[in-house]
């Protein structure tokens, strides 16, 4: 006890710096053994891990349109990571992100049709509140079954994503159709002047990434420079502990489902308005599902999910090339990405372990 | 007199220097490098493996190397796998094969690669709308289901087929419509239930939806999804016979296979490569039926009666013949409005049959 008492302040950068390096040196080792594990799958399958490794770098990083290619992938891992990770925060597991992408782009698409002869700057907006509303209210409903009726919130967010794609589905193929989309059905198409464009950095990537960003590195300000993100923390890490101090936990758990929702309703939006240009199944390819994977890789830190997301829209614009050079099937990448998931989960159980990042507990054996 | 400037010095330094970065495979003097991107899995006894085995016939040219990716959504990721395939593959000819690919994705890419040749897999393009740097082919392949449907007549006892369906879009339920067609030309009486998984692929639905029809009494089955194996392997298992589509599923069960409607793509690609190779240009806007060796039917299995193998030899004779209209009146709908009028018909190439948005009189279901 004396022993810490004096050191700690002896050593006030390495007391701060020290568990904030614990928290990136666990998940970077995890993702290093995570791919040794899946270099010995390579080897065993006769294929060399050096020449994989080098294919993904140049067709993830390599050269400025594997960067565009990576890039252009971002966007919705970024929201959909956004969507588990704040209600992680208060101890929830949400994993129906998929269906509000898909509601929430519907919205949008349903929102740009009606608002046709509005400009972007008007139109744009709206498309992107009405997507962020209803993919708020499907999530937050998700909370709300959660604080008043006792429903796992894992589960009910699962099966309502199950709903969501559904009645997308109906109502792409029934009220909102476009009749000329006759093979494919898909919601009118937008006028031009409710599409979102690139961003002027050289390389072709939509505005997606951008506010992505941006809306990562807010959300990030809340649960980690906010009273309100730390209160959320708080009911998260012991929720009577947070009722007896008399936090409002049923608004937290409302208000971060809500806002989790709305991340992914906006995933919806700019899939619709920066790719599709309508609303049809294509909404549903799995981002909801590879925003899970993201957020805990992140470790539910919103600001951490950008390198993350990044470097898992890496890992899937390199399948393509894997598959032509090596001769791998598509499946390949989706191997790695569940190994290095496995591996991350089991150093859950280091944090806290290793002495070297507790200065507290350097003490002078006796 | 060609002066040098430092921009231009830079600019063919540049180039240079970025050519040599290219890989190696990329530009061989003669050699074409042709492109497939696939929407599922190569061999998923269907839509996918009926592109893939028109590749590898492709891949059997000589001077021409093949790349191929499967499990590409219709999403940006195809846009990525193009162009990726053009920059790191020197790809100068692609086939992007799912439907979905052409708009927005194929309309995006193709106007910045102008080198290159996009061919898909549909009947969308247009001329006053779109690169002529892409082309539209497909094929006639309801008249595969008509013949499909003749097959079944003969070994339906029950005087119930059934089908197992994605979505109720034209195309659908044109193969639905001349099933059912094809199989009352044997015995009017026969009706067919259908059933539709709302998925193009979605194997949990598609075995309850053939378990349903097995339920029902139905004793042959088809179906118009993207991989047919589920369907194909429940129904056998079942004790239904079936019939085919998009590729050959008789491995799946040999002695219950009746025949099956399928894509000839392989005759198809091979013309194309050929044409790019030869400097030629490829028509835009291309399709064809069994007679044009588009579509093609799957040898008859061992359920095949004599009485059916005469029909259906006899009406294959007529589709070759060319004119033969499988939609043809006086016919109804199965909800009783008027689709054709006694001697009116509509012929595999009639613009009409492409917006189709009926289910025929003696279909068992609904398009909503």
């Amino acid at each position: 006890m004396d022993s810490t008492a004096t050191r700690v302040p002896t050593l006030p950068g390495l007391a701060i710096w020290l568990p904030r390096l614990e928290a990136v040196a666990i998940p970077v080792a995890a993702l290093i053994a995570g791919l040794a594990v899946f270099s010995l799958f390579l080897l065993a399958l006769g294929n060399s891990p050096i020449e994989f490794f080098s294919l993904v770098f140049k067709a993830a990083f390599g050269t400025a349109f594997s960067w565009k290619n990576t890039l252009s992938r971002v966007a919705p891992l970024l929201f959909a990571g956004l969507c588990v990770a704040l209600p992680a925060r208060l101890g929830l597991v949400v994993i129906g992100g998929e269906g509000a992408i898909a509601l929430g782009g519907l919205a949008a698409a349903v929102t740009g049709v009606w608002l046709a002869s509005l400009p972007g700057v008007v139109g744009l907006p709206a498309m992107a509140f009405a997507a962020m509303a209803v993919g708020g209210l499907w999530i937050g409903l998700v909370g709300l079954l959660r604080i008043k009726r006792g429903v796992n919130e894992t589960i009910a967010s699962l099966l309502m994503a199950y709903i969501a794609i559904a009645l997308m589905n109906h109502l792409v193929e029934g009220m909102f159709r476009d009749p000329a989309s006759l093979n494919k059905p898909s919601t009118a198409p937008l006028a031009d002047a409710l599409r979102v464009g690139n961003m002027p950095i050289g390389i072709e990537v939509h505005w997606g990434f951008g506010v992505g960003t941006i809306a990562c590195v807010l959300c990030w300000v809340l649960t980690d420079r906010t009273t309100i993100g730390f209160a959320a923390r708080i009911a998260g890490d012991n929720v009577r502990a947070a009722q007896v101090q008399g936090l409002p936990v049923a608004k937290l758990i409302v208000g971060f489902t809500t806002l989790g929702g709305a991340m992914a309703g906006l995933a919806g939006f700019f899939e619709v308005a920066a790719i599709h240009g309508s609303a049809n199944a294509s909404l549903v390819v799995g981002y909801g599902y590879t925003g899970i994977l993201v957020a805990f890789l992140a470790r539910h830190n919103p600001l951490a999910i950008i390198p993350v997301a990044i470097l898992l829209a890496g890992f899937e614009a390199s399948s393509g090339l894997i598959q032509r050079r090596m001769d791998l099937p598509d499946a390949t990448i989706l191997v790695m990405q569940g190994i290095v998931f496995v591996m991350l989960l089991l150093s859950e159980t280091l944090y806290g372990r290793i002495k070297f990042f507790r200065p507290e507990l350097w003490e002078d054996p006796r | 007199m060609t002066r040098i400037s430092r921009r231009t010095l830079l600019a063919s330094t540049g180039a240079v220097a970025a050519t040599s970065l290219l890989p190696q495979t990329a530009l061989a003097a003669d050699e074409l490098t042709v492109g497939f991107i696939y929407v599922g899995p190569k061999d998923d006894f269907g839509y996918n493996q009926a592109h893939a085995e028109g590749a590898a016939a492709v891949k059997a040219m000589d001077g021409v190397k093949v790349v191929e990716e499967e499990n590409v959504p219709e999403t940006v990721d195809v846009q990525s796998s193009m162009e990726s395939m053009i920059n790191f593959d020197g790809v100068k000819l692609l086939f992007p094969t799912s439907f979905g690919y052409f708009d927005p994705h194929i309309l995006d890419i193709a106007p910045k690669h102008e080198g290159v040749r996009f061919q898909h897999a549909a009947g969308l393009w247009s001329a006053d709308k779109h690169p002529t740097n892409v082309g539209s082919y497909f094929g006639y392949i309801g008249m595969g289901q008509y013949l499909n449907g003749i097959t079944a007549g003969h070994a339906t006892k029950t005087k119930k087929i059934g089908f197992v369906a994605a979505k109720p879009i034209p195309q659908v339920l044109l193969n639905i419509n001349s099933f059912l067609l094809g199989a009352r030309q044997v015995d009017p009486e026969i009706t067919c239930q259908v059933i539709f998984t709302g998925e193009w692929s979605l194997a949990v639905k598609e075995a309850e939806a053939t378990n349903a029809l097995a339920d029902q009494g139905c004793d042959v089955i088809t179906c118009h999804v993207d991989g047919p194996k589920v369907v194909m392997e429940t129904a056998a298992a079942r004790d239904a016979l079936i019939c085919g589509y998009h590729a050959n599923q008789s491995p799946l069960a040999p002695e219950k296979y009746l025949t099956g409607a399928e894509w000839n793509w392989a005759g198809v690609y091979t013309g194309m490569v050929k044409t790019a190779m030869e400097g030629g240009t490829i028509d835009n806007f291309v399709r064809g039926g069994l007679a044009d060796g588009f579509i093609k039917m799957s040898p008859l299995g061992p359920a095949v009666s004599d009485a059916a193998r005469k029909q259906y030899d006899a009406t294959k004779a007529k589709i070759m013949a060319g004119g033969f209209a499988a939609i043809k009146g006086p016919l109804k709908d199965n909800a009783g409005n008027v689709i054709a009028a006694a001697g009116q018909s509509f012929v595999e190439d009639d613009i009409a049959l492409e917006s189709m948005d009926y289910l025929v009189e003696g279909v068992i279901g609904s398009t909503s």
